[in-house]
C-alpha cells in the first residue's frame, strides 16, 4: 500500500502545482489588463504606472509566478478588483451554497441511478431495461440550462410548488438539485447497469449460484459488491462535470454559489476572482479524485498490491 | 430499430440548414414591434421574440452557429489532439512522460469550467469561443490517441516499417493512424454533442456569440425572462438543441457498437 499511496500523492501534488501554474499563465496570457479595469480608459499614465507598481505587475513574469505560488500556498489569492475584498473571503462566503447544491445533486443522481441501473441489469432486455436506458439517453442529452427553465415552467410557474430562484426558502434547493443531478443520474445508471452485467457474467457468480445461494444473495453479496467498484471511479471523475455544471445551474437559478460568482466576475473582468474560483473548483476536483482513488485502493486489494 | 433513421434525418437537416443558411430568405434581425412576443401560428410559424424578431429565422441561424462551432472545434481538437497524442506515444520516453503530465493537469479542470473561464477572459465572439473550446477539447483526443498508439505500436507491420527505415512521420500517418481511426471517430461523434451543448451553454452565459447574432443558448437566455407569457421563446431553441444532441448521441452509440469500440466513452 505505501508505494501506491506515495505514487498517488506525488501525482496529486504535481497536478496541484500544475493547475495553479496553468491558471496563473492563462490569466497572464489572455488579453486584458487589471489596471485598465480598475482605472478605466481615462486614467493618467502616471497613475497607471503607480498602480501597476503597487500591484506588482511591473515585476518579471517569473517573479510574479513565484509570488502567486507562495500566495496560494499561504492561502492568499489576492484581492478583488471590483470591491477590494480578499478573494478567499468572497470564496468562503459562496462556497457553502455550491457545496450544498452539488451535494444535493449527487444525492438526486444516486437515488435515481442506483435503482434504475440495478433494475435495468436484472431485467435485461425487458421494458424496464429499455425504459431505463431511454431515460439515460435523454438525461445525457438534455442541457441543464434548458432543463432548469423547463422545470421552473412546470413546477414553479405552473404548479407553484417551488420558488423560481434564489436560496431563501428551504424548498428552493429542489429544482436546482434535480437540474444539476439529472445528467449524472443518466451516466451513472448506464454505468451501474453495464458494470453489473459484466460482473454477473463472471465465474464466481456461477459458483455462487451452483452452491445454492438465493438469487438475492448472489446479486447483492457477489454482484453488487463487485460491480460498484468501477462505478466509484466513474463517479469520482463525473463529480468534475457536476462542479462545472454547477456554474451554469447556479446562473439559471440565481443560486449564490461560487459558480455564479465566476460568471459575475467574468462580466466585471475581475481577474483575481476568476482565477480564485477556477483554482478552488479544480483543487476540489483533484482532492475528490485523490480520495476516490485511495478509497478504491482500500476496498480493492488488487489495486493496493499493484496487480491491476 | 427506426430511431437511427430519424436521428440521421435530424442531423441531415441541421447540417443542411447550416450550409444553406446564407441563401435562405431569413430575416433573423428584422424587428417588428407589433409582433412582440407573438405566439406561434400567427404571422410567423414559431412566433416572435421580445423584439418582435421571427423565432424560426433565428432558430435556423442558430443552427448554423452551432454547426460551424461544432465542426470547427471538433476538427481542430481532433487534428491537434491526435497528432500530439500519437506522436508522443510513438516517440515514447521523455516526450510521452511530458504529455502525460500535461494531460493530467488539463484533466484536473472540469472541462466546462475551463471553457467558461477561457471564453470569459478571451472576450466574447465566435472565434474566441472556438479557441476556448478547442483548448479544452484536444485533451480527450490526445489521451485516446496516445492510449491507442501504445497498444498498436509493437505490431509486426510497424516493426517491419521501422526495419525498412521508413520515416517516423510516415509510420505515424500511414501505419498507425488508420489502425486507431475507429475509436477516434466514435469519440468525435460524442465530442460534437458535447461541443453543441458547450457552445449553447457559453452563449447562455453571455460568453458566446454576441447580439444580434443568434445562438440557441442566447435565445434560451433571452427567453427565460418571458417564460410565463411566451414559453415558446425557450421551448423552440431548447427542442432544437435537444434533438440535435440526442441524435448525435444516438448515432455515437450505434457507431460505437458497429465499430466495436469499447470504453471510448462511458
Amino acid at each position: 500500500m505505501p508505494a501506491y499511496l506515495l505514487a498517488r500523492l506525488y501525482s496529486a501534488i504535481w497536478v496541484t502545482f500544475g493547475v495553479v501554474s496553468l491558471v496563473f499563465f492563462l490569466i497572464h496570457w489572455v488579453p486584458g489588463d487589471p489596471v485598465e479595469v480598475m482605472l478605466g480608459e481615462s486614467g493618467a499614465s502616471a497613475d497607471r504606472e503607480a498602480l501597476r507598481h503597487a500591484l506588482g505587475l511591473d515585476r518579471p513574469l517569473l517573479a510574479q509566478w513565484g509570488g502567486f505560488l507562495g500566495g496560494v500556498a499561504g492561502g492568499d489569492l489576492g484581492q478583488s478588483l471590483y470591491n477590494q475584498e480578499p478573494v478567499t473571503r468572497l470564496l468562503a462566503q459562496r462556497f457553502g451554497a455550491t457545496a450544498q447544491l452539488t451535494g444535493a445533486a449527487l444525492l438526486v443522481a444516486l437515488v435515481i441511478a442506483i435503482p434504475t441501473g440495478i433494475i435495468a441489469a436484472a431485467r435485461r432486455g425487458s421494458a424496464w431495461d429499455i425504459g431505463a436506458m431511454g431515460f439515460s439517453l435523454l438525461g445525457v442529452s438534455i442541457p441543464n440550462f434548458w432543463l432548469g427553465p423547463l422545470l421552473v415552467l412546470a413546477f414553479s410557474l405552473g404548479l407553484g410548488w417551488f420558488p423560481v430562484s434564489g436560496r431563501e426558502a428551504p424548498l428552493s434547493l429542489v429544482l436546482p438539485a434535480i437540474t444539476l443531478g439529472t445528467a449524472l443520474a443518466a451516466v451513472l445508471s448506464r454505468m451501474i447497469r453495464s458494470s453489473l452485467l459484466e460482473v454477473m457474467g463472471e465465474d464466481f457468480i456461477r459458483t455462487a449460484r451452483a452452491k445454492g445461494l438465493s438469487p438475492w444473495q448472489v446479486w447483492v453479496r457477489h454482484g453488487l459488491r463487485n460491480a460498484w467498484l468501477p462505478v466509484l471511479t466513474v463517479l469520482g471523475m463525473q463529480l468534475g462535470a457536476l462542479l462545472g455544471g454547477a456554474v451554469i445551474t447556479e446562473t439559471v437559478f440565481n443560486w449564490p454559489g461560487v459558480g455564479s460568482l465566476l460568471v459575475e466576475s467574468i462580466q466585471r473582468r475581475d481577474y483575481p476572482v476568476v482565477q480564485g474560483v477556477v483554482l478552488v473548483i479544480s483543487l476540489c476536483y483533484v482532492l475528490i479524485n485523490l480520495a476516490t482513488d485511495l478509497l478504491y485502493a482500500r476496498i480493492d486489494p488488487r489495486i493496493r498490491l499493484g496487480q491491476a | 430499430m427506426k430511431t437511427p433513421g430519424i436521428a440521421g434525418l435530424v442531423l441531415g437537416a441541421w447540417i443542411l440548414v447550416a450550409l444553406c443558411a446564407p441563401w435562405l430568405p431569413l430575416h433573423p434581425d428584422r424587428i417588428a414591434l407589433p409582433e412582440i412576443l407573438a405566439t406561434p401560428g400567427g404571422n410567423a410559424w414559431l412566433g416572435n421574440d421580445d423584439l418582435g424578431r421571427p423565432v424560426l429565422d433565428r432558430l435556423l441561424v442558430g443552427a448554423r452557429t452551432s454547426c460551424w462551432v461544432a465542426g470547427g472545434v471538433v476538427g481542430l481538437s481532433l487534428l491537434f489532439g491526435t497528432l500530439v497524442g500519437s506522436t508522443a506515444a510513438y516517440l515514447g520516453g521523455l516526450w510521452d512522460r511530458a504529455l502525460v503530465m500535461l494531460l493530467d493537469i488539463f484533466m484536473a479542470f472540469p472541462g466546462i469550467l475551463l471553457a467558461i473561464a477561457l471564453a470569459g477572459l478571451l472576450g466574447p465572439g465566435i472565434g474566441n469561443l472556438v479557441i476556448a473550446l478547442s483548448l479544452v477539447g484536444w485533451v480527450g483526443f490526445a489521451r485516446l490517441a496516445r492510449a491507442q498508439v501504445l497498444s498498436v505500436k509493437q505490431r509486426d507491420h510497424v516493426l517491419a516499417a521501422q526495419a525498412l527505415g521508413t520515416r517516423r512521420r510516415r509510420i505515424i500517418l500511414r501505419h498507425l493512424l488508420p489502425l486507431i481511426a475507429a475509436p477516434l471517430v466514435v469519440e468525435s461523434t460524442f465530442a460534437v454533442a458535447a461541443v453543441v451543448v458547450a457552445e449553447s451553454g457559453l452563449s447562455f452565459l453571455g460568453l458566446g456569440v454576441q447580439p444580434p447574432e443568434a445562438s440557441w443558448g442566447s435565445m434560451i437566455r433571452d427567453g427565460v425572462r418571458y417564460l410565463l407569457v411566451a414559453p415558446h421563446l425557450v421551448l423552440a431553441p431548447g427542442v432544437a438543441l435537444f434533438l440535435v444532441v440526442l441524435s448525435v448521441n444516438l448515432l455515437g452509440d450505434r457507431l460505437r457498437d458497429r465499430l466495436d469500440v469499447r470504453g471510448a466513452r462511458t
